[in-house]
């Protein structure tokens, strides 16, 4: 049923929890596979190049950010990968599931500033209303 | 570089680089003409300067999408020469310091910047915020409520625009909106026009004028050095931020170079001396552009708007000016460093701190890096010259066996050598330093030091453990294994 399943990952207790909705889906179709991605935007590249000395330690602070959100996924013993896009979060992530037919998006209610989604709308609606595929939301 | 790359370079992108150009040629206009009353030069200065260094960078930048011209960071090591000398002294400045960094790039400094550590690079930032900040506050002198209220109109429009629309840089709509608001109601607020000159004419080749001779060279030297740091600080790490976001790669020695190209021209077409542009090379990346078409659009589209729109320009309220400049503060500090500032090591945040009071106090960004990087140089030695040495006694034999573990170097050899007790009783030691690296003379006169002075009270020691290069330099400069070895005057 849902074999391909794409799960956006911001490192935030929501995206954590979206993670173990993920894991149980996928754990009810067999050769299931999970795709982790995380989107690093502009402040985030600004801040993380700013605070790291080399690309090296730019990929492994990211890594540990989604660290948890992995964990989640690997206990359940699911093929996983992991994936980082560059961009708006809400976009990328829109385009990355439009290209590569996903069958399922899993998402976050929230991520990790409220005052981002004040200002620019909270990326779990958008990408609710640009994805193809179907949508889970996890609260 | 194959023509296939350059095709790529220039043309793979031709919309998105387009249309992001023209995005930031509306968004250097306030900035080009703050900077250069920053400096205090005619905004005609910052101008020609963003137009050139953008359509010269195009060309010969190593970061395709990055954008630079006239900054903050520049025009505040700037200020001290125009007041004294003349802006003549600026232009010859700005070609030297091109001079300058084409020699870093032939050179391929770049692969030291590793060695500026990341507090001093957040220090950089913040105090570069904070200057840009500071900067505006003459503007507010002997001015209205008025005033006041422009530059807080300003202020909300930056900031609660891109809620309605992204469509155009709300930057650049505080500025029309103010403007259009100052002029219809006729209110004696300060203008572009009051701070200088605005000739609507194409930049044209001239040499400075200065006299060429050593006395000049002394004038421009040291603002020229301390241009060339700031610019190629800024600009790497502009470019590192670009290659993160576009997630591809880029030539920090080639962008050394095509920062200094583009300073030798600016300074012969009448420019003050700039570099890549944080907040600019985002605005870009996020409108879409990718390649070298974007800079080049955004300084011909620039080059347009002045001559085009220059008797409006004159008119702008400097209240405009000074919102948009705040904004620029605010974006360009790193709030982040504040959010971890109680996760980080207590001598990180010492260097951000030192490396901010320093550039606030100066006003030379240049010598808040240096004395950032010095001191986190002593840090690092401080940390590293902590030395450990265990000691322990061999119930069978009777013999002490010290383990010597750390880096031994001239910083930690007193400690080293206070942690041995040479006047014990036993009859045998032995120095263990499988753990430990021994660096320098120092060390090695160290070892010396506590060998002979064991000797002397009639104790045989026995080294062991040293790794190859240890062992070859104590091998080499050691004297307590030499014949007759014994200690020298100290």
């Amino acid at each position: 049923m849902f074999k391909k399943i794409l799960l956006a990952s911001d490192g935030s207790a929501h995206a954590e929890r979206a993670a173990e909705k993920a894991s149980y889906i996928a754990s009810a179709t067999s050769n299931a596979i999970i795709e982790i991605v995380y989107v690093v935007d502009a402040n985030a590249s600004k801040t993380d190049v700013l605070h790291s000395a080399n690309s090296v330690i730019i990929d492994q602070n990211r890594k540990k950010r989604i660290e948890e959100t992995e964990k989640i996924v690997k206990s359940q013993h699911l093929e996983y990968k992991v994936t980082v896009l560059h961009g708006e979060a809400g976009p990328s992530i829109v385009e990355y599931a439009n290209d590569n037919e996903f069958d399922l998006v899993v998402i976050g209610s929230r991520g990790l500033n409220k005052l981002q989604e004040m200002v620019l709308g909270s990326v779990s609606h958008k990408v609710a209303k640009r994805v193809k595929c179907p949508v889970l939301i996890v609260k | 570089m194959n023509l296939q790359t350059i095709k790529q370079e220039w043309f793979g992108n031709i919309r998105g680089d387009v249309l992001a150009g023209i995005v930031v040629a509306l968004a250097l206009i306030p900035e080009a003409i703050a900077f250069s009353i920053i400096a205090g030069v005619d905004p005609m200065v910052g101008l020609y300067a963003s137009f050139c260094i953008a359509v010269v960078i195009a060309f010969v930048g190593g970061r395709p999408a990055m954008i630079s011209g006239a900054t903050g960071a520049m025009a505040l090591l700037m200020i001290t020469l125009v007041a004294d000398h003349g802006v003549q002294y600026l232009f010859a400045a700005t070609i030297l310091t091109g001079i300058l960094q084409i020699i870093f790039g032939v050179f391929k400094l770049a692969r030291y910047m590793k060695f500026i550590p990341r507090s001093v690079m957040v220090g950089f930032v913040n105090a570069l915020a904070i200057l840009i900040f500071t900067a505006q506050l003459p503007n507010f002198v002997g001015e209205t409520w008025v005033m006041y209220a422009m530059v807080a109109g300003a202020i909300a429009i930056i900031y609660l625009l891109p809620r309605i629309t992204k469509a155009v840089p709300s930057p650049l709509v505080a500025i029309i909106v103010i403007t259009a608001f100052a002029v219809f109601t006729n209110s004696n607020v300060r203008t572009v026009g009051d701070m200088g000159e605005l000739p609507q004419a194409l930049p044209f080749f001239s040499i400075p004028m200065v006299p060429l001779n050593f006395e000049t060279l002394a004038i421009i030297f040291p603002t020229a050095l301390a241009l060339t740091i700031v610019g190629l600080l800024e600009s790497l790490l502009t470019a590192s931020i670009v290659d993160d976001m576009t997630d591809t790669d880029s030539d920090k020695n080639k962008e050394s170079r095509g920062q200094g190209i583009a300073n030798i021209i600016t300074g012969f077409f009448g420019g003050m001396a700039g570099c890549a542009m944080l907040g600019q090379a985002v605005i870009n990346v996020k409108s879409g552009a990718r390649g070298r078409l974007s800079s080049l659009v955004a300084g011909v589209f620039l080059l347009f708007l002045i001559l085009a729109l220059g008797n409006l320009v004159v008119q702008i309220p400097m209240a405009a000016l000074v919102g948009v400049m705040f904004v620029v503060a605010i974006g360009t500090f790193d709030w982040s460093s504040l959010k971890v500032l109680h996760k980080v090591p207590l001598t990180d945040t010492i260097v951000m701190v030192v490396t901010v009071v320093t550039v606030v106090v100066t006003h030379d960004l240049s010598k808040g890096v240096f004395a950032g990087v010095i001191l986190s140089a002593i840090f690092f030695v401080a940390k590293i010259s902590k030395v450990h040495v265990s000691s322990l006694t061999d119930t069978v034999t009777g013999k002490r066996i010290y383990r010597v573990r750390g880096q031994v170097f001239f910083a930690s050899v007193t400690d080293l050598i206070n942690s041995f007790d040479v006047k014990e009783n036993a009859r045998k030691v032995e120095i263990d330093f499988t753990q430990a690296h021994v660096w320098d003379d120092s060390a090695v006169a160290a070892i010396d030091k506590i060998v002979i002075k064991y000797r002397e009270n009639n104790t045989e020691v026995k080294i062991l453990g040293l790794n190859e290069p240890s062992s070859s330099l104590v091998k080499r400069l050691a004297i307590h294994d030499k014949p007759g070895a014994k200690l020298s005057g100290h």
